[in-house]
């Protein structure tokens, strides 16, 4: 008889085993991405080679760094050989690359608040989940920022902000009767407006306190490259899709304006048209009068960038299926609705990547003005202050400061397209 | 197209408005203000400081005029521009006057229809090397490369100064002279050339100025001086006699420290009481004050005092007199008699 008693019964589960080490973890991890196969190892080993030759120049370049000194010379004295920055230049030229050298210091407040309002004012066209209330301060803003920045009495902007209201007014009361009269009126009510108030209202200019004007040729900084990168983007957008829809029209002159208007814009760089913004109008106008400089720089980039945007979003109208365009004739909608409530909305959804691409190529091209000497952030740099007796010679600490900020703006606007992007992403792919 | 048509109204009224417009000096005096072009920073001529006030050489000659014109050194708005905007703003009437290191030439003077009114500066083009590379004379660069501005007469006159000498070089062309700057220093050329001035204050922001020597040949004439528009031939003439005060002060020995004292009372020195409008009416010739010299000088002091606080030897730029000392030291300044 054999004996058939089982010698052993597991009653319970086996522990788990934990992987083998090469299967989990941080080693499989590694092996399945950095190295998976030879070649990926190769390219591995040499791009970790490359980021510690990048580190091992730079972190110690930043960690010495210099923050206070008079002068590169006094850097140097410091540092006595070894290798560190000399961050004191953008310590002691602070203000100066910000707000430029002939801003008044005592009323560096005034672009500091108007920076700040502006995302205030700018919110509620970026987030349209917040209370549609809001726009009414984004319509106010251009007035407030003016008379922040370039000070001088507040009848000014009023009077502007008059004239725009009168107008609009106007256009709401007449444009049930007819497109025309109540749009051509409306410029002319406006128009009337500001010719009748300036007789009325006091000169402009305040030669003392807080609110005192300043010049436009006093601007400079990186202020002025946030002011030009913000107004030319916000007025181009519109007249961007102005251009794109008259690009399209039936009506042959204002399509063949719109189609020469955009190939001339396109076909020259944009530095041209500055030349002609500072050095030709020059020769045009009066000495002495004539248009402000500032206005006429923000004509040509708005001009440029607005060719540019038209072209983008003729792309995105292309995109749209023709049957878009007939099921809004279809449900006997006229050309202004149609536009508005099923043609827009989808083409410019799909111009959205183009867009930004045209706003952030903009914003980096406020730069340009400096060749026709504006102070921005680099005519700052390349003028006054590497032709200091005390900061010549230095070049790394301060296009890298120069570079660092345009980044942090440029990231934010990409950031926020992809966001919205995907916050209108209704279709199903 | 509405747009270009405005313009084009404008334009014409800006040409009719332009031809009617008064004398420069009336202008000024007008406007309280003297509206004065200089570059958008050159190293020792012109540049501001980190309170925004403009300093330099070039800076001087504008604060001059001011003080002669209005009496007030700092009654000047300066107008940066760049060497592609200088002559337009002259021209259009942005600026009264423009001291921006520019050289007299002759096509600048007679075919852009403006003035100059004497030389402030007498520069030339140099040669920098390091110093191991034990290069005495320009003649020794047989087979070297050059790091050149394109683009600039800095171009042709070294490759006239090469053919001529029968060696040959090696360009390598650059855009800035910031950008010169960093290829000299890593060593991608072994001679930068520019204009003597220049070399001198690039050399002095390097970290061992001392490893780096000016060669002593100067191959061309870069004389520079301020300039005004053709057509205001007075204007002309209070810019150049204010330039030709500074100059004829240092040889008088009239200098900030002294100028009060001097200009108290008539002097035994006549040309100095007729410079400083203690004797004679040579302000009133001009349209200004009697006291217009004084005031002139008294804003930064005489040619030499300028020159010494903003490019001497005692400044990190050390610039020698050379051929800008006074005539009598062996240089080429030579301001006409004040009578």
């Amino acid at each position: 008889m054999v004996d058939r008693t089982i010698a052993f019964v597991r009653t319970e589960d086996v522990p788990a085993m934990p992987p083998p080490p090469n299967a989990a973890g941080p080693v499989k991890w590694l092996k399945d991405n950095l190295f998976a196969t030879p070649a990926n190892s190769v390219l591995t080993i040499l791009a970790i080679l490359a980021i510690y030759m990048i580190l091992t120049g730079t972190v110690p370049w930043m960690l010495n760094g210099i923050w206070e000194a008079p002068s590169l010379a006094a850097c140097r004295e410091v540092l006595n050989g070894a290798s560190g920055a000399c961050f004191a230049v953008l310590a002691e030229r602070w203000n100066q690359l910000l707000f430029g050298f002939q801003y008044p210091a005592d009323l560096y407040w005034r672009p500091g608040l108007a920076f700040l309002l502006l995302f205030l004012a700018a919110a509620p066209v970026l987030f349209f989940d917040l209370p549609r209330k809001l726009l009414l301060f984004t319509a106010l803003y251009p007035f407030i920022a003016y008379w922040l920045i370039w000070g001088g009495s507040i009848f000014g902007p009023l009077l502007a902000l008059v004239g725009i209201v009168a107008g609009a007014l106007f256009y709401q009361r007449f444009v049930k009767s007819s497109f025309a009269l109540g749009f051509f009126g409306a410029i002319a009510t406006a128009l009337i407006v500001w010719t009748l108030g300036g007789y009325i209202i006091p000169d402009g200019e305040i030669a003392e306190g807080a609110m005192r004007s300043v010049q436009s040729r006093d601007l400079g900084g990186f202020m002025l490259n946030m002011m030009l990168g913000v107004t030319c983007v916000s007025l181009s957008l519109p007249i961007g899709i102005a251009l794109a829809l008259g690009r399209q029209s039936s009506m042959p002159i204002i399509k063949y304006i719109c189609v020469i208007f955009i190939e001339f814009i396109r076909g020259v760089p944009l530095i041209t048209l500055l030349f002609v913004a500072n050095v030709m109008l020059g020769y045009f106008f009066p000495p002495g009068s004539g248009v402000d400089l500032f206005l006429r720089v923000v004509i040509m980039i708005t001009m440029f960038s607005a060719a540019y945007i038209a072209e983008v979003i003729r792309g995105g109208l292309a995109a749209l299926p023709k049957g878009q365009y007939e099921a809004a004739d279809s449900l006997g909608l006229d050309y202004a609705q149609a536009m508005r409530l099923i043609i827009l909305p989808q083409a410019l959804k799909i111009s959205i990547p183009g867009i930004v691409n045209v706003a952030v190529g903009l914003f980096k091209d406020t730069t340009l003005v400096s060749v026709i000497s504006m102070f921005d952030l680099v005519g700052m740099i390349r003028g006054p202050i590497l032709a200091s007796v005390e900061w010549q010679g230095v070049y790394w600490e301060l296009f890298g400061f120069a570079a660092l900020l345009f980044f942090i703006v440029c990231y934010g606007i990409s950031q926020y397209s992809q966001w919205l992007e995907r916050r209108l992403a209704t279709d199903h792919r | 197209m509405k747009k270009t048509a405005f313009y084009g109204a404008l334009a014409v009224a800006g040409l009719a408005a332009s031809t009617a417009s008064a004398a420069t000096l009336d202008d000024v005096k007008a406007r309280g203000v003297l509206n004065c072009g200089v570059t958008t920073g050159l190293v020792g001529f012109a540049s501001p400081d980190a309170n925004g006030v403009w300093n330099g050489f070039d800076v001087g000659v504008c604060r001059a005029v001011a003080a002669a014109v209005l009496g007030d050194s700092d009654a000047v708005e300066f107008v940066p521009t760049t060497g592609k905007t200088r002559f337009t703003a002259l021209a259009s009437g942005e600026i009264d006057m423009l001291a921006r290191n520019t050289t007299w030439t002759f096509s600048r003077d007679v075919d852009l229809k403006f003035e100059f009114v004497g030389i402030n500066y007498y520069d030339g083009q140099g040669f920098m090397v390091p110093r191991d590379l034990g290069v005495a004379s320009a003649k020794d660069l047989d087979g070297a490369t050059v790091c050149i501005q394109t683009g600039t007469t800095t171009e042709l006159n070294l490759a006239d100064f090469f053919r001529a000498n029968g060696i040959s070089y090696e360009p390598v062309p650059v855009e800035t002279n910031a950008e010169a700057q960093v290829q000299y220093v890593a060593g991608a050329c072994d001679v930068y050339t520019t204009d003597a001035s220049g070399l001198a204050a690039t050399r002095a922001s390097f970290e061992t100025p001392g490893d780096h020597v000016l060669l002593p040949e100067i191959i061309s004439k870069e004389p520079l001086g301020p300039l005004v528009r053709h057509g205001d031939n007075d204007w002309g003439d209070i810019v150049r006699w204010s330039l030709n005060a500074l100059i004829a002060a240092e040889e008088l020995g009239v200098t900030s420290a002294n100028i009060e004292e001097l200009g108290a009372a008539p002097t035994g020195n006549p040309e100095i009481n007729r410079l400083l409008g203690t004797e004679g009416e040579l302000g009133a010739m001009l349209g200004l004050d009697a006291d217009w010299a004084k005031n002139a000088i008294a804003a930064g002091g005489n040619y030499g005092e300028l020159f010494e606080k903003n490019v001497g030897e005692n400044t990190p730029i050390g610039l020698a007199r050379g051929l800008n000392a006074q005539w009598t030291d062996g240089g080429l300044l030579y301001a006409p008699p004040f009578r």
